[in-house]
């Protein structure tokens, strides 16, 4: 397995900030990082009754399409996604697998009636993106409000914690690298 | 909670039960799956959960039906109802249920977290106050005596002091305060707690039967004396003898009495053999010995042999503040033996308890305990359960004559007695046979009054 995590875009999402969280996963996971060609909106999951799309249904799909040897494969989506059992998350992981898929729609500053943030937008994405490749290696929330493994379930969540691991969730993330990049792994 | 909790998800549709799976996994709790109601109950007999995420709407055995048996398999489980068609009667007839609360479907994610982590602390909060309460228990109880009031904190380090050593006691105190319970603690904490504690009803026993009781008889000492038989000093050889009613024996007896604490040596009736024996003794009474000493009913030197430590125990109206503890550990005795569920005293009931003079003592509080829960099966103990409360209130009739009042005196007297004919006879300071000719004339019976 390489320890390269890929990006891919789903249905249209601005190429450049993609680069911009590519570069940030690397810095903070010590990784190899890359966005790779998009793939089209999701319309097999989209919910009509409910006008959001489906997280498990795309996640599904991502499991189905995910390269071979890479440590971890994360979709990127500018649409409202959904659970059954929830209104809506920001993210879902694949627990101790390799594929997750975020949502962009809730983390942009006009969904809250502020005015558009390029900057503040970018920071919320590298953070759950961040988190979802956590629970891609296993990691639970944390308990530390810092630490980019604590749970979101408000947006407020979100922008309380920085864009990194505590130190705990740190060594937990690198242990767990190590050990999927070990030879009996290969 | 040290362990991760454990969340068993119970609903029909796979979706929503792998949402959840994976949501709750992301928090690190450990997540059983259910389809149906039947297979959450077989899930809940196997193991605990302490929280169930229950669906209202199942084919076959709906949530209510499942929320009902899983309340009967895991009372301490708490559960939390999932529901598309939320409505406040199915809400309200769920928490009636024994439910914890109840979220709509789809719910907002920090819904879901806010519920489970209340549920988390209030079942914290309810070990913490299970631990409390035991804490509190062992302060307030020394072996099966109960008391928080003054003077029995002071009688139990009395016991805590007495109980290693061998010193002969005498306990005083009024019927049914426990005197055997102290005796008991006493030999329990003591060197000897290994070897036997052998108790004598001095009281209850004609002369010459003590007699062959304490000290044995070899088989044809007398006429019916059909095999040798073991006397009580003998044993308790080792161990610990409680001399119960001790007031109450004749003055032959105290003289043979005297003779074995002097001595340390015992023969059995018909027995030329002298044993030796050690046994610690241990007496008690409810008669005030210096009156009898006075009144020559009571050997003066055998009472000093006796009263090397003296322990007096409170009757229960000096030390109402235990009145609370004693009702509540009472309470939990009888839901044991009568296999009920929680039971507690209403306030009303409270203060009819304290207010009470408990002629019969703790005995007599057990008594009234016992009968209360036996009369009323509700779970709360109210004022009408018990005996005194229509006296309270003025329904109770006055027997003008004197036979009837003779009559309702010794009904009264049995009950707090708990129907122990010796005790009831020595409350009423008569004989048994006396006692006996007047349950006739009265045609009293257990249970009439």
């Amino acid at each position: 397995m390489a320890k390269c995590v890929t990006i891919c875009p789903i249905g249209p999402v601005d190429h450049g900030m993609l680069e911009r969280i590519a570069r940030h996963i690397e810095m903070r996971c010590s990784v190899m990082c890359r966005v790779s060609s998009k793939m089209d909106r999701p319309e097999y999951a989209y919910d009509e009754r409910r006008c959001q799309y489906n997280s498990t249904t795309i996640l599904k799909h991502l499991i189905r399409c995910c390269p071979d040897k890479v440590l971890g494969f994360m979709g990127v989506t500018c649409e409202d996604l959904f659970v059954p059992i929830l209104k809506y998350v920001f993210g879902l992981a694949e627990m101790e697998g390799r594929c997750s898929v975020i949502s962009m729609y809730r983390l942009r500053p006009e969904f809250y009636d502020r005015p558009p943030d390029q900057g503040l937008l970018e920071e919320r994405v590298k953070k759950t993106a961040l988190h979802e490749l956590g629970h891609c290696l296993g990691l639970t929330h944390c308990k530390n409000r810092r630490c980019v493994m604590y749970s979101s379930v408000r947006i407020e969540d979100t922008d309380m914690k920085h864009a990194d691991f505590c130190p705990t969730c740190s060594e937990l993330f690198t242990w767990r690298v190590d050990t999927c990049l070990s030879p009996c792994r290969l | 909670m040290s362990k991760m909790p454990r969340i068993l998800v119970v609903d029909d549709e796979r979706p929503m039960r792998e949402s959840l799976n994976d949501w709750l996994k992301e928090d690190g709790y450990r997540v059983g799956l259910a389809a149906s109601g039947q297979e959450a109950v077989d899930m809940a007999r196997k193991e605990p959960w302490e929280v169930i995420l229950l669906d209202l709407k199942m084919p076959g055995m709906d949530g209510l039906k499942t929320l009902k048996k899983l309340k009967e398999v895991r009372p301490d489980a708490e559960v939390l109802m999932m529901t598309a068609y939320a409505t406040v009667e199915t809400a309200v007839q769920a928490m009636k249920e024994g439910a914890f609360d109840y979220l709509v479907k789809p719910f907002d994610p920090d819904e879901v977290e806010v519920q489970i982590k209340k549920i988390l602390a209030h079942k914290e909060l309810v070990l913490e106050n299970i631990l409390l309460r035991r804490k509190l228990e062992e302060t307030y109880q020394f072996d099966e005596i109960i008391g928080k009031s003054d003077a029995m904190q002071e009688l139990f380090e009395l016991i805590s002091r007495v109980a290693p050593t061998d010193s002969t006691v005498l306990i005083t105190g009024e019927s049914g305060t426990g005197k055997e319970l102290i005796a008991r603690a006493i030999h329990g904490n003591s060197n000897r707690c290994f070897m036997p504690f052998i108790a004598v009803s001095c009281g209850a026993l004609p002369d010459s039967l003590l007699e062959s009781e304490l000290f044995g008889y070899e088989k044809g000492a007398f006429t019916g004396a059909e095999h040798t038989k073991k006397g009580r000093f003998e044993m308790a050889h080792r161990g610990t003898l409680f001399l119960d009613e001790i007031g109450d024996v004749s003055l032959k007896t105290q003289v043979d009495l005297l003779r074995v604490l002097q001595q340390k040596e015992v023969q059995r009736l018909g027995s030329e053999k002298v044993m030796e024996v050690d046994v610690r003794i241990i007496a008690a009474t409810n008669r005030d010995l210096d009156k009898a000493i006075q009144e020559k009913r009571f050997r003066e030197d055998l009472y000093y042999r006796l009263n090397v430590i003296h322990i007096e125990v409170p009757p229960l109206r000096e030390r109402k503040d235990d009145i609370p503890l004693l009702t509540d550990a009472f309470i939990r005795k009888y839901c044991l033996e009568m296999n009920r569920e929680e039971v507690k005293v209403g306030a009303s009931a409270l203060k009819q308890l304290m207010a009470y003079d408990w002629p019969g003592n703790v005995r007599e509080l057990e008594n009234i305990v016992e009968r209360a829960m036996v009369i009323g099966q509700g779970k709360e103990i109210s004022a009408d359960d018990l005996p005194f409360s229509r006296k309270e209130a003025g329904l109770e009739t006055f027997p003008k004559s004197l036979k009837m009042m003779e009559k309702v005196h010794i009904e009264r007297v049995l009950e707090a007695a708990g129907w122990n004919i010796s005790q009831a006879a020595r409350d009423l300071d008569i004989d048994r046979q006396t006692l006996y000719n007047k349950l006739e004339k009265y045609e009293i019976r257990r249970g009439d009054s």
